[in-house]
């Protein structure tokens, strides 16, 4: 009996429902679908990394990396991406004050570092393939290339995004939704950045010492 | 080979008038049945004026609880397609002895034993599991949606884009001829120059696509919309089964996506990743496909373990025995997902070390699954068991999986499986978990939520006769293939030269008959209960006696799920809630905040499609102008910012006092 009443006291108390919606801020999981989203390109990078583990000591009697690569350039191309991810950081500090002119013109001098990457990477390629060393010459090669290719992909559609981001923040200023964008390009930019400098120090540093 | 004109070329790329296969009379009488019942179907849209309707009220959507219906929809239509194919395969294996060669030449029959495993794995198993996970998860999460609803109807789209490229296949050009993980160097350029493994390698991008995206969807929402006081280890079963398959499919299938993109480039490019020649490895090939092989397995089978979780307890009367040890024993499972690709490949010459280690890891899953056949077990013990449909799906799949784990754990011995591999006896074992695992759960899944998404109950009579044909015809179909075997007779072989084999075969093809009358059957119960749903009609909301959220909502439930955000205090809310006397609000209501449809998905979608079909015949303009379609409409979309409305409050009250009349009317 006294349990009884008991619960039905503990039945008055409990809710079932809440009238107020706590208010789910408009996108509340975008950073962990997006992080998780990295998380799923980043496998693609290790599989990338993985073949090149595997198959980048197969010259097939062709060219190897001490044939090949240009420490210097490669350096100054690492300079470039590393510099648009610090511009890109300016830019989220301006648009952290609301200011939309400084960060529209730190998300042109990112995109342009991106260009500036872009543009020393498609010289390597051409270089190579004019020196004969071609993705079908070797297993080395084709791992090659598509590691590095597979990176600058990534960078040209960071580029193709950051351009819409630009036109999207002039048009519409610093609103939530372009912040929450302005984020996760962010993301995606460092992202890429760390990737390379797997690709920096497994391909290329490594490489020469193979 | 008749000279084409450069124009030509450069317009149809590899396709000529060739390519369609009109020497093939099976495909030309499919076809004409295809292209008929296409036919018809378009006349009666046109003259029930349903276009408008299908566009805005479902292939646009972004209602969850529709697009898991769509994937629905899309598997059954797939599974008749995947079960042509085996029974195809049956009658062959069946009549080819003796010097004959059966009814099918080599190379129609490769491309179906590859179509086959593709389509019902890719296009069946996935779509129906994805499906149910679409539009369980949120009601029992207590959610009105998922996080990204948009993301959600672009996935269902790449999924069905992904089957339009493999059904297209069919009649234009062939398929490939390769098994259905289209191992180098057979897919590669030399070994297969047709059009058949680029379908292949197409099919899947697409489709992958859908499915990555569909992952990151489902585990976002579960792991950021979950109701109030609904922690990690209040989920529902099935929630936490789907989570664990969630993870698995962010976590396998990018792999996939890179090694797919690798054979392309071996194929596309000439590039050498799996070639024999200069430096190439095909070994790295079937490792890395395995990699995201194996945990697609359990991709599969989790959400089914779920679902058994849910009917068991719901028709044994009882909580479910061991909550945390089920919780537990799913993760181990998916951990322990990725430590076991190389069993599939024991033959491959790792050494004594790693095959042992690979064998070891492998038996050791038997471990966590053996904890929940136990826990179900248990859970039945001393119940109060109801024998409604779901509930004898779920007792026939213990009994079957059991056999079929069993016969696993056999295979992962390595010696043992030196002799079995690439035998029947595997194919039976994992028809044996993926038919008795997988598809018994979809049916008691499918058995167990028809109520809750359509309003009314599935006729009995008919899902009786399903049941049963399926079981005993599962039976008759697989075990005279664990025999053969066991005799040493090796998978996909079109002709058959000791005659004493061929007994068993026709029992084989006999139980394939038997399938089909179980597939026909659930197909006429489908039909049969929307005939008398009057009949079947159910308006609590609640036709079990449910125990978890998504049967505190009304049957279908109304767009936005729940009219108040639930409050969890228990494992199994539901029940809780009505054992404490949970009255439903009946005024109050707010204006609720949901998202738009959109049509974004479906374009983007069908400019997939053109993509994939430009890459496959080498017509390189309209991959190339698909593709800046594909991006041009992506910009576009996110140009929109207006991406949802509130529904008024009045309208909220005038759905849920239609419930309420229907409640008070009815029972």
């Amino acid at each position: 009996m006294t349990a009884a009443i008991q619960q039905a006291q503990n039945t008055e108390d409990l809710v079932f429902y809440v009238r107020d919606e706590e208010h789910h801020a408009e996108g509340s999981s975008t950073a962990l679908g997006f992080w998780i989203y990295l998380m799923s390109d980043c496998l693609i990078f290790a599989i990338l990394f993985a073949i090149y583990g595997v198959l980048g000591g197969n010259y097939a009697a062709g060219p190897g990396p001490q044939d090949l690569f240009d420490l210097e350039l490669v350096a100054i191309n690492t300079a470039m991406l590393l510099f648009s991810s610090i511009t890109y950081g300016f830019a989220m500090l301006a648009a952290e004050k609301n200011r939309q002119g400084a960060t529209l013109a730190w998300l042109a001098v990112t995109g342009l570092f991106g260009l500036a990457f872009l543009g020393i990477e498609l010289f390597e390629f051409h270089h190579l393939i004019e020196m004969g060393a071609t993705p079908q010459r070797s297993a080395f090669l084709s791992s090659f290339f598509v590691l590095v290719g597979t990176h600058g992909l990534h960078v040209t559609f960071g580029i193709i995004w950051l351009v819409t981001l630009m036109a999207q923040v002039k048009m519409r200023g610093l609103i939530p939704a372009n912040r929450r964008r302005l984020m996760c390009l962010s993301m995606f930019w460092h992202f890429l950045d760390v990737i390379w400098i797997g690709v920096f120090t497994f391909v290329y540093l490594m490489g020469m010492l193979r | 080979m008749p000279e084409t004109s450069p124009l030509i070329q450069a317009i149809f790329g590899r396709l000529t008038f060739e390519s369609i296969p009109l020497h093939e009379p099976i495909l030309i009488g499919t076809f004409a049945v295809v292209a008929l019942g296409g036919m018809a179907l378009l006349y009666l849209l046109y003259r029930y004026r349903l276009w408008g309707y299908l566009w805005r009220e479902w292939f646009t959507t972004v209602d969850h609880k529709k697009i898991g219906i769509m994937y629905m929809v899309l598997g059954i239509i797939m599974l008749l397609r995947g079960f042509a194919d085996a029974i195809m395969m049956r009658i062959q294996q069946s009549i080819a002895f003796n010097g004959s060669e059966g009814y099918l030449n080599a190379h129609h029959y490769d491309q179906i034993f590859t179509a086959h495993g593709v389509i019902m794995i890719f296009f069946v198993a996935m779509p129906l599991v994805t499906g149910l996970m679409n539009y369980i998860v949120p009601l029992q999460i207590g959610a009105r949606d998922v996080s990204f609803p948009f993301l959600n109807n672009f996935s269902f789209w790449m999924t069905a884009g992904g089957a339009v490229v493999v059904m297209m296949s069919l009649f234009i050009g062939e398929f490939a001829q390769t098994g259905w993980l289209a191992y180098p160097p057979l897919s590669g350029i030399s070994y297969s120059p047709g059009v058949g493994v680029d379908y292949y390698i197409w099919a899947l991008q697409v489709a992958g696509v859908g499915t990555t995206l569909s992952g990151i969807n489902l585990l976002v929402t579960i792991v950021k919309m979950r109701a109030p006081g609904m922690t990690m280890m209040k989920m529902p079963v099935f929630t936490w089964t789907s989570l664990c398959t969630n993870v698995l499919i962010v976590a396998t299938f990018p792999v996939l996506t890179a090694v797919l993109v690798l054979l392309s480039l071996d194929r596309y490019v000439g590039t050498n990743f799996f070639t024999n020649d200069l430096g190439g490895n095909p070994m790295m090939y079937v490792n890395l496909i395995w990699i995201w092989g194996h945990p697609e397995v359990y991709i599969l089978i989790l959400p089914a373990f779920g679902i058994f979780s849910e009917v068991v307890s719901t028709f044994s009367g009882k909580r479910l025995f061991g909550y945390t040890s089920m919780v537990y024993a799913t993760v181990v499972i998916t951990i322990l997902s990725y430590l076991v690709w190389l069993h599939h490949f024991f033959t491959m010459g790792s050494g004594a070390s790693v095959n042992s280690f690979f064998g070891i890891t492998t038996m050791i899953i038997s471990i966590p699954t053996g904890a929940k056949i136990f826990n179900w077990l248990f859970t039945m013990y001393r119940g109060r068991i109801r024998f409604e449909l779901p509930m004898m799906w779920t007792v026939a799949f213990m009994l079957t999986f059991v056999i079929g784990g069993m016969t696993g754990v056999l295979l992962a011995v390595p010696p043992a499986d030196f002799v079995l591999h690439n035998s029947l006896f595997l194919v039976a074992h994992f028809h044996n978990v993926i038919i008795g695992g997988v598809l018994f759960g979809l049916f008691a899944g499918i058995n167990y939520w028809w109520p809750k998404a359509f309003g009314f109950k599935l006729d009995t009579f008919w899902g009786t006769l399903s049941f049963w044909f399926w079981v005993v015809g599962f039976w008759v179909a697989f075990t005279p293939l664990y025999v053969l075997g066991l005799m040493g007779v090796t998978r996909r072989l079109r002709t058959f030269e000791d005659p004493s084999l061929q007994i068993w075969f026709i029992i084989a093809g006999i139980g394939a008959f038997i399938i089909a009358l179980g597939i026909a059957t659930f197909i006429i119960q489908m039909a049969v209960s929307i005939w008398r749903r009057e009949a079947l009609r159910e308006h609590t909301g609640d036709p079990w006696n449910g125990r978890t959220l998504e049967w505190a909502t009304s049957s279908p439930p109304p767009v936005y799920n729940f009219a108040f955000t639930p409050v969890i205090h228990d494992n199994d809310a539901w029940s809780d809630m009505k054992k404490r006397g949970y009255k439903r609000p009946l005024e109050g209501f707010r204006a609720i905040h949901m998202p738009s449809n959109t049509g974004t998905g479906v374009f983007l979608s069908a400019l997939s499609v053109a993509c994939a079909f430009g890459l496959i015949w080498y017509m390189w303009w309209l991959a190339a102008l698909s593709f800046l379609g594909i991006i041009t409409v992506a910009i576009a979309h996110t140009f929109n910012y207006q991406r949802d409305f509130y529904i008024p409050a009045n309208e909220v009250v005038r759905t849920e006092d239609a419930r309420s009349q229907l409640m008070n009317g009815g029972r």
